[in-house]
């Protein structure tokens, strides 16, 4: 079986400086990955490096079977990859909705952008309370909840998910974390989720990567990842 | 009293060529936090073009529309072939590049065109609108001009996805590129569109002032000034700045400091904005972080 | 954008006996060229003053100015009025107008600290278009002349000597010109010009490391000004003419444009860039009338893109190669 995503030997730079040194990865299709690891191992360089945002690369990236370590990130935006950013990457000036809108920007303002509009409200109904909101104005939890659905708008095949857990309370975590469950099920849409958390990402990923100063150390399955003595040590905290 | 409701007329007249100008600026300043300086030459250019067309024979809305698709061309060319390169350059060099362009775009009108003053129609009569004293229609044809351009791309902005991708890619380029937005291909149609609107003021000022390559120089900082009391990030204000400060020039000049020295007190309400308002009267007050 | 220049400082003594070699020929200069070369040469130097001061505002401390006309039109005006309505004379003019352009900078400079970068380039293009209209203020014209101007006569050498006019104001500006350069040089490699230059290039990190920074940028728009008044009355009596229509945006863009071939951030770019905007409008006039703009557009985008350092920068270039070819040799 071909994997959705296949990483082999990514490199990344910023400038001249290399961050990742040689990463091996792999998503499938309709499964959960979670990318662990503590501040600074590369886990953001490595979502990025796989949209070529912002970093130099080498290796290879293939998505869908197609090489797309030389496309551009718009490009691979296109191709249906959801980029959910860390910081969420929200248009502050802009109302919920025209958050939304934005995510389907490229099939323009049809029937059908409307009806994923209404399935986002399904899954964030918070989102419909303020959709026409400035969404400067959403808080931490609201604006998480828009970033991911933004990024849904496009129908990506591929979600990728930058610590969607940071700055928020953990009650919040768990709500979004919850509806991630839901959208995993009933979406067609893959994942691979960045968390410095590693307890609430374990819990919803299938397989796991443990990435630790710009290499992969340990993966597995999260059943594996969860009973190793090193990860429960240094990232589970028991 | 009627000649007070005279010179604000008059001033609105003239304001309206500020907003639009002021317009263009703040389109340009939005997306790349940049200030075009030949936005007043580049104007002034097309307008030399349209002139061209009219002397070849075309009706006036045939030229006047040929411009506006041919300023909204090569300005966004401009954008693609100077400006794009210059993205992370220092300030000073950008600077240093669109004063570049203002020279070149000035004599390249002189030098193409000729630098003697001609006369430029207006579409509308020059004679007073319906026979009342208060206004002439080539006054109020400006204003009218005006307004369209700003409903036409309010409506753009606010309700179509092209202009809500172009929105995008100014406020946060990054997040748009992670959605497939082609930033770059905004930034050409921001320019393109600042281009475009520019042109339609020039032809609109001309047969009040005549067309000769020093013709939007004045109004450039007019357009300035307006655009920093409206507040240079927003587009709103920028119309309101605009008509403003057209108002206020032509009421302080005729009743309190005289039409020489009118250009002055553009200067003066640009340094006092800069100095007690930066954020102009609509903009957003903007916290640097340490 | 900074060259090296602006930062490493060259051997002293290399320096100086350039320097002094340079002067001997410009002084040799006076007996062996005809009245018309020594008037442009006088004009040169009148720039390059004018230009080291707008140097020191925006290579140095990085504040843009476009404006920087209204201070060469001050220092010209207050000659012609110092000269022509009180009857001074020409030598206690040239100071004076310096220092009433230090005060005029100064003066400007204060509310300009509130303007980050972009907006005071925007405020001062805005006092560079308003100048003209500004000097025919007809409140003003008592003093000023109005449209028409002042005239004035050139001095003629003291003390009997047998030197034309030409000549002496030659001369004259070359010792005033040698003066500016020695102040602006030891400016900038005293402690005021390390804490200008670091304003320049962090700005809020030299705030924490206790420099004034408000009040550096205000005295450094002063002498800016205060140098750039002095190329203008130096101006004034070479010209023998004073009058609105000389000061107008294309002042301030030629000096934009020297500063820009000669290299930013430099003292002895100035030179190069004064040569550059005193020949060049005249070659330019044989191709039409506004050409000088256009070729000043054209450098100034050219330069930035090819060669930001200007003359300066490309004249480090070769140094450093030609270093590193004579180390290549004895290593």
């Amino acid at each position: 079986m071909t994997h959705l995503l296949e990483v082999r030997g990514l490199t990344a730079s910023y400038g001249s400086t290399e961050v990742l040194h040689g990463i091996d990865l792999d998503v499938e299709v309709g499964r959960v990955t979670a990318l662990l690891g503590a501040n600074g191992a590369g886990k953001t360089t490595t979502l990025r490096a796989i949209c070529h945002y912002q970093v130099s690369t080498s290796g290879s990236v293939s998505f869908n079977g197609k090489r797309i370590e030389a496309r551009t990130t718009e490009q691979i935006a296109l191709l249906g990859v959801g980029h959910v950013p860390d910081g969420r990457g929200t248009f502050l000036g802009m109302t919920a909705e025209e958050n939304l809108r934005l995510g389907s920007h490229h099939r323009g303002n049809g029937p059908d952008v409307v009806q994923d509009l209404e399935r986002m409200y399904g899954y964030f109904p918070r989102l419909q309370e303020r959709r026409n909101q400035q969404a400067g104005t959403l808080s931490g939890g609201e604006q998480q909840m828009l970033a991911i659905a933004r990024a849904l708008m496009a129908r990506p095949t591929l979600l990728l998910l930058d610590e969607p857990s940071f700055g928020l309370a953990p009650l919040v975590v768990k709500d979004i974390f919850q509806i991630m469950r839901r959208i995993r099920d009933e979406q067609k849409v893959s994942i691979l989720l960045v968390e410095q958390n590693a307890k609430v990402a374990l819990e919803l990923a299938d397989t796991a990567y443990l990435l630790e100063t710009g290499r992969v150390v340990k993966h597995g399955s999260s059943a594996e990842m969860r009973s190793d003595d090193a990860v429960r040590r240094a990232y589970l905290g028991e | 009293m009627e000649s007070f409701i005279q010179q604000l007329v008059a001033g609105l007249a003239t304001g309206s060529i500020y907003a639009s100008l002021a317009l263009a600026l703040v389109m340009i300043y939005q997306a790349t936090h940049q200030v075009n300086f030949a936005q007043g030459e580049m104007a002034m250019f097309s307008t030399f073009i349209a002139w061209t067309l009219i002397q070849f024979g075309l009706p006036y809305w045939v030229a006047f529309f040929a411009t506006i698709a041919f300023s909204f061309v090569t300005a966004g060319v401009i954008e693609f072939v100077v400006i794009r390169p210059l993205h992370k350059a220092a300030e000073l060099s950008v600077v240093v590049v669109f004063i570049g362009l203002l020279m070149i775009y000035h004599s390249a009108a002189g030098w193409l065109f000729g630098s003697s003053i001609k006369e430029f129609p207006s579409p509308f009569s020059k004679d007073a609108w319906y026979g009342g004293q208060l206004m002439s229609s080539h006054q109020v044809g400006s204003i009218f001009v005006a307004l369209c351009m700003v409903a036409v791309l309010f409506t753009f902005f606010r309700f179509t996805t092209l202009g809500l991708t172009m929105r995008a890619a100014a406020q946060n380029p990054g997040s748009s590129r992670l959605l497939g937005v082609n930033v770059g291909r905004m930034l050409m149609l921001g320019w393109g569109l600042a281009g475009a609107i520019g042109a339609a003021a020039g032809m609109m000022v001309a047969p009040v002032v005549f067309l000769d390559p020093g013709m939007m120089m004045g109004v450039l900082i007019y357009a300035f000034a307006g655009a920093l009391l409206g507040g240079i990030d927003n587009p709103v204000g920028a119309i309101v700045g605009g008509f403003l400060v057209g108002v206020l020039e032509n009421l302080i000049g005729t009743y309190v400091v005289g039409t020489e020295l009118k250009l002055s007190v553009a200067l003066v309400l640009i340094v006092a904005v800069l100095i007690v308002r930066p954020a102009g009267l609509l903009g957003r007050r903007i916290v640097q972080r340490v | 954008m900074r060259t090296k220049s602006s930062s490493a400082p060259r051997s002293s003594r290399t320096e100086i006996l350039l320097a002094l070699s340079i002067l001997v020929c410009a002084f040799m200069l006076t007996f062996f060229v005809k009245g018309y070369v020594l008037f442009q040469a006088s004009m040169v130097l009148s720039y390059a003053i004018a230009l080291v001061g707008l140097n020191l505002l925006t290579g140095y401390n990085g504040q843009i100015s476009l404006g920087h006309g209204a201070f060469y039109a001050i220092g010209a005006y207050t000659t012609g009025i110092l000269m022509d309505r009180v009857g001074a004379s020409y030598w206690a003019c040239v100071p004076a107008s310096g220092l009433v352009c230090l005060v005029a900078g100064y003066a400007f400079g204060m509310p300009a600290l509130k303007l980050q970068g972009l907006y005071l380039a925007l405020a001062t293009f805005a006092l560079g278009v308003v100048t003209p209209q500004l000097l025919k203020y007809k409140y003003l014209e008592s003093w000023t002349g109005g449209v028409g101007g002042i005239v004035l006569t050139k001095p003629s050498a003291p003390f009997g000597l047998s030197l034309s006019d030409d000549q002496w104001f030659y001369l004259f500006s070359l010792v005033v010109t040698a003066f500016m350069f020695v102040i602006a040089r030891n400016l900038i490699r005293s402690g005021t010009g390390r804490a200008m230059r670091a304003i320049r290039d962090h700005g809020i990190a030299a705030e924490s490391m206790g420099i004034d920074n408000s009040h550096y940028k205000s005295m450094t728009f002063g002498v800016s000004a205060a140098f750039t008044g002095v190329g203008g009355a130096l101006s004034a009596i070479s010209i023998q003419f004073v009058s609105p229509d000389s000061f107008t945006m294309f002042l301030s863009i030629s000096l934009l444009v020297g500063m820009v071939v000669g290299g930013v951030g430099t003292l002895w770019g100035s030179i190069f860039g004064a040569a550059f905007i005193m020949f060049v409008p005249g070659l330019a006039e044989g191709i039409s009338k506004d050409a000088a703009w256009g070729i000043y557009g054209l450098v100034l985008i050219l330069f930035m893109f090819v060669m930001p350092g200007g003359v300066m920068g490309l004249i480090a270039r070769a140094q450093t190669a030609f270093h590193k070819s004579r180390n290549k040799g004895t290593a």
